[in-house]
């Protein structure tokens, strides 16, 4: 096994039975290396089986075959001990889309220091946590607060907090923006990439949002439980066809280009962001 | 968003909001017993000052604490005028309506229940509701019955079901608002026709509720087994409670309060 991956996963299937008994598959045969420190989306439509992956990779479900490694070691396991399971999780944060069906407790602190209680940490040792993680996602000043007085995305910051408390190596975002309004996943979208890029936690972001999927270093395209793509940004929406055959879109900008192009109007290099396209915008123009 | 009051904590800062929940809810326990205790006129009084006393060491407005008081004034006056023609005492009845007879002692009675039962109602609240958050007030007493999971109670799940309730009461409340304003833009009504019909009219108010807090409760579940939790075995806490010298200045208060009511009532019998 490669050194630095963090996750693997292999020839991973997982199927659910259906009401009338038969079975419908949501992965099918999928493998996937996930590098540490990466910042990886997964995109794909609705029904693509990407939050079925999510959870997979947090043992809230076991696969019909295949197996996952986490940091080494094979999480799809049939000796794994609930202890095991335990440690996992310590590892491998999770973030969910509804702010407020993740948020225990009645004061914003209380509720960051959940996790680091349930890892039986010393309270000291908590105090620190919970204070660190509330002045990273930017919320220390709430941390007196109640949930209910607090904004989508505030609520999703404190939700973040609480995993970050637990130290995890990973943490994946399971559509942690689509219930948010536009600022509040600004919030997050910055919130995450700080995670990535200054404390080096493993970044896996599952959305439909192409924006945001095209600020991540890498793209797994998921289209009816298969890998369809797998790749940097720019290479992925270059495949804009593709895309749109299974249900996705690319980026505004990167469409914009598209459209320039149709006209006769050629942009050269990467256009996946908003500034990346703007400065190939100009650089055509200087060239005319 | 509209500010959704849990419960009837009044938040400022006192000396009685800063005592430890635990310390507080002992206090009210052996505060309750001892307004029972009293018997006679001196001790009645005492008592009757000693709840105007925690009123203004909590620094909560005598206005709010009276309209908490008002609901209860009937069962209050109720419970006096029974007292009032129940009980039968020596010497003649001060009046006789023929099927009834008033006793001296029955309007003594009736006042002594009326005073013990507006302390009880304030000096409970004072010490407990009014200045404790009910997580606070959960969390104490998850603390206090702590030895009581050696019996194997479990005391750890209570307190968190307690807390997970407290926590869901604003998110329901919202979504609850939702719903309504959805069934209202279909045409319901809710204010108008009998009882009945009003009562019909919240049951497709009360479906969508239902079924949303049960998808709450799931995503819940899933979300807490991410973060570790396992039950209350092997879970520390950030916040650790802690005794102060308050808290003994209390509790040798509430015991020497104790000792003053007795001795009234043995002495000037």
């Amino acid at each position: 096994m490669n050194s630095d991956s963090y996750i693997k996963i292999e020839n991973l299937s997982i199927s659910y039975e259906e009401d009338d008994g038969g079975r419908t598959s949501v992965l099918k045969n999928i493998s996937l290396d996930i590098k540490r420190g990466e910042y990886l989306a997964v995109l794909g439509h609705n029904g693509s089986g990407k939050s079925t992956l999510a959870k997979l990779l947090n043992m809230i479900l076991e696969p019909d075959s295949g197996k996952i490694y986490i940091d080494g070691r094979e999480i799809t396991d049939p000796s794994m001990t609930e202890e095991d399971v335990f440690d996992l999780r310590k590892k491998v944060g999770m973030v969910f889309q509804n702010p407020d069906n993740q948020l225990v407790a009645t004061i914003v602190e209380d509720d960051v220091a959940f996790g680091p209680e349930n890892l039986g940490i010393e309270p000291n040792e908590i105090r620190k946590r919970v204070d660190d993680a509330l002045s990273v996602v930017g919320m220390s000043e709430h941390a007196k607060g109640e949930p209910a007085r607090l904004s989508g995305g505030q609520k999703q910051r404190v939700a973040i907090a609480g995993i970050l408390a637990m130290k995890p190596d990973c943490m994946i975002f399971d559509e942690s923006t689509a219930m948010l309004d536009p600022l509040g996943r600004r919030d997050i979208m910055n919130t995450i990439e700080t995670l990535n890029r200054e404390h080096g936690i493993t970044v896996i972001m599952i959305t439909h949002y192409m924006d945001e999927a095209a600020r991540a270093n890498r793209i797994v395209v998921l289209d009816d439980g298969e890998i369809l793509m797998d790749g940097a940004p720019a290479e992925i929406f270059q495949r804009h066809e593709e895309l749109k055959a299974c249900g996705l879109d690319v980026p505004q900008c990167v469409g914009l280009v598209h459209m320039l192009g149709e006209q006769g109007i050629k942009i050269e290099g990467e256009c996946h962001t908003p500034s990346l396209c703007a400065d190939a915008i100009a650089e055509a123009l200087k060239k005319r | 968003m509209r500010s959704i009051a849990l419960g009837q904590y009044y938040s400022v800062d006192s000396p009685i909001h800063r005592l430890d929940p635990r310390v507080k809810i002992v206090l009210a326990i052996l505060y309750i017993v001892i307004v029972f205790l009293s018997a006679n006129m001196l001790s009645m009084a005492l008592i009757l000052g000693s709840a105007f006393l925690l009123v203004a060491l909590a620094h909560i407005p005598v206005k709010l604490v009276m309209k908490s008081v008002k609901p209860i004034v009937f069962i209050i006056a109720f419970t006096a005028i029974i007292n009032i023609f129940w009980t039968s005492g020596e010497g003649d009845p001060l009046l006789d309506i023929g099927f009834a007879q008033i006793y001296k002692e029955g309007i003594v009675n009736a006042v002594f229940l009326m005073i013990r039962i507006f302390v009880l109602i304030i000096g409970s609240s004072i010490l407990l509701t009014y200045t404790t958050t009910p997580i606070s007030l959960t969390d104490g007493i998850e603390r206090l019955l702590g030895p009581l999971k050696k019996i194997g109670l479990p005391v750890h799940d209570f307190a968190m079901i307690m807390t997970i309730a407290l926590r869901f009461i604003p998110t329901l409340m919202e979504e609850a608002d939702k719903i309504m304003s959805a069934q209202k833009a279909r045409g319901a009504d809710f204010t108008n026709g009998s009882l009945i019909q009003r009562a019909k009219a919240l049951i497709p108010i009360l479906i969508p509720l239902f079924s949303s807090s049960i998808r709450h409760a799931l995503d819940l579940a899933t979300a807490m087994e991410c973060r570790c939790y396992r039950g209350g075995e092997g879970r520390t806490r950030m916040k650790i409670l802690k005794c102060g010298t308050a808290d003994i200045v209390a509790v040798i208060s509430i015991v020497a309060f104790g000792a003053a009511v007795i001795c009234l009532n043995v002495f000037f019998a």
